[in-house]
């Protein structure tokens, strides 16, 4: 039972915006019944991220997605079923996990399937992230592109090795589709916040409570005691937001809410949007019963400048790796010198076989060993002593996955007979778990901006799409 | 004397981003939270010790309604970027673990 006598008022009963996000990306699933509940509390909108640059560059460079076809169709489904009932607004966003246009086309097309099989209709708005390369130019040359802090360097010639750039739009284009009719958006790179945001803002609730609502279920139940996959449910007040759980077996805590702001970012404390900022330093967190969580004390500060985030992702080259154990203590003692005496051989293979096509700058053979430095690299403190076995992952990269495999042939094969004073005659000294112990990966790409783009108009980087689906409309 | 591991409920590194790395260190109770922030045991240069990253580039904050103290780098290396070891930076924070936690008084 709900005790909140000492607060002279019913946080639940005072106008607000029901916001359910059914999970923490589309496609890692949640529980029909947490779904089920938090339709049953008549939500106003129902929000849910499609993707994150969490997973690494390669979906922003290939334009794959991250996330299976069948497990991202499961969870829309049941999405758009329970949309479909309520008849509210349905917003996903980072679409095919990196936002690129055919992140979005890979939902829509999706979306459509399951309008048709589901007998759906909707009014239905694409709006897409990706920018030209020619644009981007323009607004480098323009002076309005800008580093955020720790951004790698810009030049136009960056922007241009980009394989894709993305816009990260805040909550303005969501406003603009909902405000054409739009059942369902599908977007391509937003910030996670503005897909949460979008709906109470609308509806004049506090900036600060929506902003941080927002911040707390973008990730679904992440934020409550168990950090499951599942719903979770935000009511956005005129001054402030109260988060309830969806599951009677996963209680939400004021110190779990608390918790989740601070996940994922730097700062958790001011935490930037493109329209301005959102300051929790303030925030208040209170228990009104175990389902639900008040927050109070968030502000938004607006800033005088606009400005959107650019994601972009070049590819570096492609990658074959070999993986291999040693168990030879004397080998394990000595690792230091055998490797680097190993690479040095590669360089003269590398010369002797590829001279004049391939300097030391195009390819890389990168060499981790397991058991001692390969997680920590350089900040390994270590002082455990010597293990007994180490496992070995040689990765190479080279223009071409044939150069990367040809050179992946000859550090395998060295690398299997290389010697150590030790033993007098051939060794065998990595043990290969396979045959061909080469393993292509495919493309490389790196992360190649860290930078904002001051814009006049919050929609000016996006392109609109709308559509009807199914027959009814 | 207690380690930092056994007096927090969850220790974790992340990324923040493709650029930043961020550790947490959150704690169940009120007690055990007031004792690794009264006992001095993480402060910019203990951090940088501990972790080897410059004082200067550390970004430390503690958030009292979460029990939890927050502490930020700049990515050693961009996420993704060639030689990478952890994707998802979430490895990195294994010395904090065994942080042994100096009793109340002893600086």
């Amino acid at each position: 039972m709900k005790d909140t006598h000492f607060l002279e008022r019913d946080p639940l009963a005072e106008r607000r915006v029901r916001v359910l996000s059914p999970t923490g990306v589309l496609g890692a699933g949640f529980k029909e019944t947490s779904l089920q509940r938090g339709v049953e509390k008549l939500p106003h909108v129902i929000a849910c991220d499609g993707g994150s640059t969490d997973s690494g560059p390669h979906y922003l460079g290939s334009g794959q997605p991250k996330l299976s076809r069948e497990a991202t169709r499961r969870d829309l489904r049941l999405i758009m079923l329970a949309r479909d009932v309520l008849d509210v607004p349905l917003l996903i966003g980072s679409c095919g996990t990196a936002g690129t246009d055919a992140g979005v086309r890979w939902i829509r097309d999706l979306c459509l399937e399951i309008a048709e099989e589901e007998d759906l209709s909707f009014r239905l708005a694409c709006i897409y992230s990706q920018q030209q390369t020619e644009d981007l130019v323009d607004y480098w040359r323009a002076g309005v592109i800008t580093p955020l802090p720790a951004a790698p360097p810009l030049s136009e010639q960056v922007l241009r090795r980009c394989e894709h750039v993305v816009g990260m739009m805040g909550h303005e284009p969501l406003g603009a589709a909902l405000e054409q009719g739009a059942d369902i958006i599908l977007a391509g790179r937003a910030t996670d916040t503005s897909l949460f945001a979008a709906v109470p803002l609308r509806n004049g609730m506090h900036p600060g409570a929506s902003w941080h609502a927002a911040k707390i279920i973008e990730c679904g139940a992440a934020c409550a005691e168990n950090a499951w996959a599942d719903s979770i449910l935000a009511h956005v007040g005129e001054q402030d937001f109260i988060i309830e759980s969806l599951d009677p077996d996963n209680p939400v805590t004021p110190r779990g809410v608390a918790a989740h702001t601070l996940y994922e970012n730097a700062d958790p404390l001011l935490l930037q949007e493109p329209g301005g900022t959102l300051d929790t330093s303030l925030a208040e967190y209170l228990q009104l019963d175990s389902n639900c969580v008040l927050v109070s004390g968030s502000q938004f500060n607006e800033s005088t400048t606009y400005t959107v985030k650019l994601e972009g992702a070049s590819l570096s080259g492609f990658q074959t790796v070999v993986i291999g154990g040693i168990r030879d203590p004397y080998i394990i003692r000595q690792l230091d010198s055998w490797l680097g005496a190993m690479q040095q051989q590669f360089a003269e293979r590398v010369e002797l076989l590829y001279a004049g096509r391939l300097s030391p700058n195009d390819y890389d053979i990168d060499i981790k060993v397991y058991g001692r430095d390969a997680v920590m690299g350089a900040f390994e403190p270590g002082g455990n002593g010597l293990p007994h076995e180490v496992g070995i992952l040689f990765t190479v990269t080279a223009p071409s996955q044939e150069q990367a495999r040809n050179i992946a042939k000859f550090v395998s094969h060295a690398g299997a007979h290389f010697p150590i004073p030790e033993w007098k005659g051939i060794i065998s000294s990595i043990a290969y778990p396979f045959s061909p112990a080469e393993v292509d990966r495919g493309a490389h790409y790196q992360f190649a901006l860290n930078h904002v783009v001051t814009v006049q108009d919050p929609l000016e980087l996006f392109r609109f799409e709308f559509s009807l689906a199914g027959e009814k409309i | 004397m207690a380690t930092l591991g056994e007096l927090a409920s969850l220790i974790r590194s992340k990324n923040a981003g493709p650029f930043w790395l961020t550790f947490d260190i959150l704690f169940d109770d009120e007690a055990s939270f007031e004792r690794v922030i009264s006992s001095g045991l993480i402060t910019y240069q203990s951090v940088s010790e501990m972790l080897g990253f410059r004082q200067e580039d550390i970004l430390l904050k503690v958030l009292r309604p979460a029990l939890a103290i927050k502490i930020s780098v700049p990515r050693p290396m961009v996420q993704g970027n060639l030689g990478e070891s952890d994707m998802y930076a979430g490895q990195q924070y294994a010395p904090l673990v065994t942080m042994t936690v100096p009793d109340i008084g002893a600086r």
